[in-house]
């Protein structure tokens, strides 16, 4: 473990047009976090993802991958260098069968270098190991789900697909951006070891949510954002107390009951 | 000198021939590719009312137009408004509208050089040493007057301040309860008749040839990328640097090189600023 | 309480039958997939020599042209996602360059066609590249525009032969080798380019076309692999033109007419998009139509405008894709 963050936003500012998304936003990602980026609609959450994966580029400021600047490179270029992104709308191939999804992503450069999640540096048949990927990322090997049309698949499934196209990479950064929304209770439930998992493999893990209970569980640091700005930072704890964070969320009233629910 | 009069002339031609595709473009995002067509259907109605029917040359100018007009609005109302929104379909579609069109035309016999329109005014007048018809000069001042029209009517009526607010945010438009397809097909009657309007004036400076309805169509969009599709001053502005670029050429090089440089000037947009001038539009793929 | 019923498709049971290695298990599934392309092949081969007369023969090298443009027409745009709409523009690259190395360099046909082929799909890629990272509707324009410009060009400065064109170009050595070579090519084509989209190149292809930001975020460059599809596209047609001036002796700015962009489009729209054998079909329907249409001049591309507006805005499925429904699946009604 480094002592220099892996991930450093510094001074960040977007605008589009007449809207200000981000503003002088700063923080950083230690290796080996889980950091939690939370806060309400529209306070810029995607627009940092996206600026950090380079599908937006950045009005001002700058932004660093182990040190290297990689604010303004294309988006195919900052994945290469180990940084994978889920999408809030998914995107699966859905011509496609769910393991050929993983064939595309499998034939990238940065795949053939490191042979992909378990690949120990040499790529294999590239439908075998995709295989293996989606049997580790929670899809029953001997059924036919594997094999079903992204299109017929349902969304907890997609969504591990999605985390599915990022493992291929064998990436050192995930940024997800909503992998909880959208799912039911008892998915969710089984999301969470999956994160888990992840993070005790040594992958530096960028989580935005809403569904704040169970990203605490996985968290152990959180970014709050509101109009663009970051608000505050700190642990779960620290973070829920502050009282500006529930304002945000709620507006002035007093409703501190439904934060006791974290 | 001579390069700085046959600039100007040059560069109002393509703006009067461009503005009307830029229009359609810029209100309703609809690429209007028979465009082109439309242009010819004008110069030949005008023609079949003169020559046949001997109409009043005004007349016969003001009822060509104004069918050129209705024909735009039926090409989006009956073909284009089923494809709305998918933008290669459009082009095919109104690209398909548009040879067919062309190409009936030829079929039905208008081929050869031997139609024309008269001008408005004879004869010449000489300006700083050099000899320039009364037409090319009735040319400069319309489409400068169509120019400052434009900016006028989006500017400071309702319709054309509905038009402006449609091309900025066709969903906020929707909201305020501005109908986007009649806006549409305002729009497109609108494009039809500039297309007219162009023919009508320079057409009596040539011959009416089919093959102007292909020239036509490739000038105006190559003014409209260089300029920034959906900005029609970035059209105004292009159709001036393509003009005077071409003269230049013409000049220099040779009478043959004016459509080099159009392609020359699409190329050279699209590798340095796709955008165009004045484009708002995002040109990479859509975003997250 | 009424019934109400809907309309349910299934695969038939020899086409489940004949998934994967079980297509071995008998005659009579072996022959379920084997039979529709014999009956293609063989057709095809067999077709020259029961036409009657000389023009009909040359017709079906014409079809054969036509089908290597829309083939090219429907990998780029289903299977890669970029809609062509000048497939002249291939054509007159390919026929131009071959026709220039056999008048002035000597180089035999049967050699001008594959360097013809190759060179001509890099001048084509190279030319075609600062629109690939732009929207589609970008490559849409430049390609429209291409081929008008190009013979404009052509005309003007009297270049490469200007309006009279390049004469004199040699045929190839035998009508019967031109006869099947124009046919061998299709056939491998159709069979490489149906092979092509189902390796792990074609799929990143496949789904550059679906979603080119997922490609992107796994760290690929899409530029460069549309670069590919259309260096394939290009080059199915630059072979097509190549292998036209050898049969036509000449090579004019006619190479760049309208026929070659639009009736590849009209010919995929009717034959079925995405299938690759739709298109081929379509062209051996629409070329010989066309043919007997000649007589009334420039009619018969508003005939193809026509078709391809009312099949654009009808979004009609086309001949094979309704036809492989039709022999994989079947439709009952049942009960909600």
């Amino acid at each position: 473990m480094s002592a220099e963050p892996i991930l450093e936003i510094r001074e960040v500012t977007k605008t589009f047009g007449g809207i200000l998304a981000l503003n002088r936003l700063s923080f950083n990602v230690n290796e080996g976090d889980v950091l939690g980026i939370i806060g309400p609609n529209g306070s810029g959450k995607t627009t940092i993802v996206n600026c950090i994966t380079g599908f937006v580029k950045p009005s001002s400021g700058r932004i660093f991958f182990r040190g290297k600047e990689i604010s303004g490179k294309p988006p195919h270029k900052i994945a290469d260098m180990g940084v994978a992104r889920t999408f809030q709308i998914m995107r699966p191939y859905y011509s496609l069968p769910a393991y050929k999804n993983l064939v595309i992503p499998l034939f990238s450069p940065r795949s053939k270098r490191t042979g992909g999640w378990r690949g120990g540096g040499k790529l294999g048949d590239r439908n075998t190991v995709s295989i293996d990927i989606l049997e580790e990322i929670g899809f029953e090997r001997d059924s036919y789900v594997p094999y079903k049309m992204a299109s017929s698949l349902p969304t907890g499934y997609l969504k591990r697909l999605e985390l599915a196209r990022c493992l291929a990479l064998k990436p050192d950064v995930i940024l997800c951006d909503e992998v909880f929304s959208g799912l039911s209770m008892s998915e969710i439930a089984s999301m969470v070891p999956l994160i888990e998992r992840l993070q005790m493999e040594g992958i530096t893990l960028v989580m935005i949510e809403h569904r704040l209970r169970e990203l605490f569980r996985v968290a152990n640091r959180v970014v709050v954002m509101n109009f663009g700005e970051k608000l505050t930072e700190g642990t779960s704890e620290e973070v829920m107390a502050d009282p500006r964070v529930k304002e945000a969320y709620f507006g002035s009233e007093e409703i501190s009951e439904v934060m006791t629910y974290a | 000198m001579d390069i700085f009069i046959y600039g100007i002339f040059n560069s109002i031609s393509l703006a009067l021939m461009a503005l009307g595709f830029a229009l359609v473009y810029g209100i309703s995002r609809v690429p209007n590719f028979a465009h082109g067509a439309l242009y010819v259907v004008t110069g030949f109605l005008t023609w079949g009312f003169l020559r046949t029917l001997h109409l009043n040359y005004f007349l016969s100018i003001l009822l060509a137009m104004f069918i050129t007009g209705i024909v735009g609005a039926l090409i989006y109302q009956l073909i284009l408004v089923r494809v709305r929104g998918m933008a290669i379909s459009e082009i095919i579609a109104s690209y398909a509208m548009g040879l067919a069109i062309i190409e009936g035309f030829r079929w039905w016999g208008f081929k050869g050089m031997t139609y024309t329109l008269p001008v408005f005014v004879e004869g010449s007048v000489t300006i700083a040493g050099i000899p320039i018809d009364w037409q090319r000069i009735l040319v400069v001042a319309v489409g400068a007057a169509v120019v400052g029209f434009l900016w006028l009517f989006t500017h400071y009526t309702k319709v054309g301040l509905a038009l402006r607010g449609m091309a900025q945010d066709e969903r906020a438009s929707l909201m305020l309860g501005i109908d986007s397809d009649r806006m549409a097909v305002v729009a497109m009657s609108f494009g039809a008749m500039l297309a007219g309007l162009a023919a009508i004036m320079l057409l009596p400076l040539g011959n009416i040839v089919v093959e102007k309805g292909y020239d036509v169509l490739i000038l105006a969009i190559a003014v409209c990328i260089v300029g920034g599709l959906g900005s029609w001053m970035g059209a105004v502005v292009a159709s001036f640097l393509i003009g005077f670029a071409q003269i230049l050429t013409v000049v220099y090089l040779g009478a043959h090189f004016q459509m080099v440089v159009a392609l020359l000037a699409i190329i050279v947009t699209l590798v340095l600023r796709p955008s165009g001038l004045f484009g708002r539009q995002k040109e990479l793929e859509e975003r997250v | 309480m009424t019934e109400q019923r809907r309309k349910e498709r299934l695969d038939r049971g020899i086409k489940v039958r004949t998934d994967g290695l079980y297509a071995l298990m008998s005659w009579r599934e072996l022959s379920y997939l084997t039979l529709p392309r014999l009956v293609l092949i063989v057709g095809i081969i067999i077709l020259p020599l029961v036409l009657p007369s000389l023009y009909w023969q040359r017709v079906v090298s014409i079809v054969c042209i036509y089908a290597l443009l829309a083939l090219s027409f429907d990998f780029l745009a289903h299977y890669v996602g970029l809609v062509s709409l000048g497939g002249a523009f291939f054509i007159g690259v390919g026929g131009y360059i071959a026709a220039i190395l056999n008048t002035s360099f000597g180089v035999h046909p049967l050699l001008t066609v594959p360097i013809a082929t190759v060179c001509g799909a890099v001048i084509c890629t190279v030319l075609l590249l600062p629109c690939l990272p732009l929207r589609g509707v970008y490559f849409a324009i430049v390609t429209l525009m291409y081929p008008l410009l190009l013979a404009r060009v052509i005309e003007a400065l009297d270049i490469l032969g200007g309006t009279d064109g390049i004469m004199g170009i040699e045929s190839f050595p035998s009508q019967w080798v031109e006869e099947y070579l124009v046919i061998a090519l299709v056939l491998l084509f159709l069979f490489g380019i149906r092979r092509l989209v189902n390796l792990d190149i074609g799929l990143v292809f496949r789904a550059v076309k679906d979603n080119d930001q997922a490609v992107r975020a796994s760290g690929m460059n899409v530029t460069y692999y549309k670069a590919l599809g259309v260096f394939v596209a290009s080059g199915l047609g630059c072979l097509g033109g190549a292998c036209l001036v050898h049969i036509y002796m000449w090579s004019g700015i006619s190479l760049f007419a309208l026929d070659f962009s639009i009736l590849p489009i009209a010919a995929t729209v009717i034959g079925g998009g995405g299938t690759l054998v739709g298109p081929v079909l379509g062209c051996f329907i629409l070329v010989p139509v066309s043919e007997l249409l000649r007589a009334f001049g420039t009619l018969r591309i508003v005939f193809y405008a026509l078709i391809l507006m009312a099949f654009v805005v009808f979004r009609s499925e086309g001949l094979m894709v309704y036809g492989t429904r039709k022999y994989q699946q079947f439709e009952r009604w049942v009960k909600v």
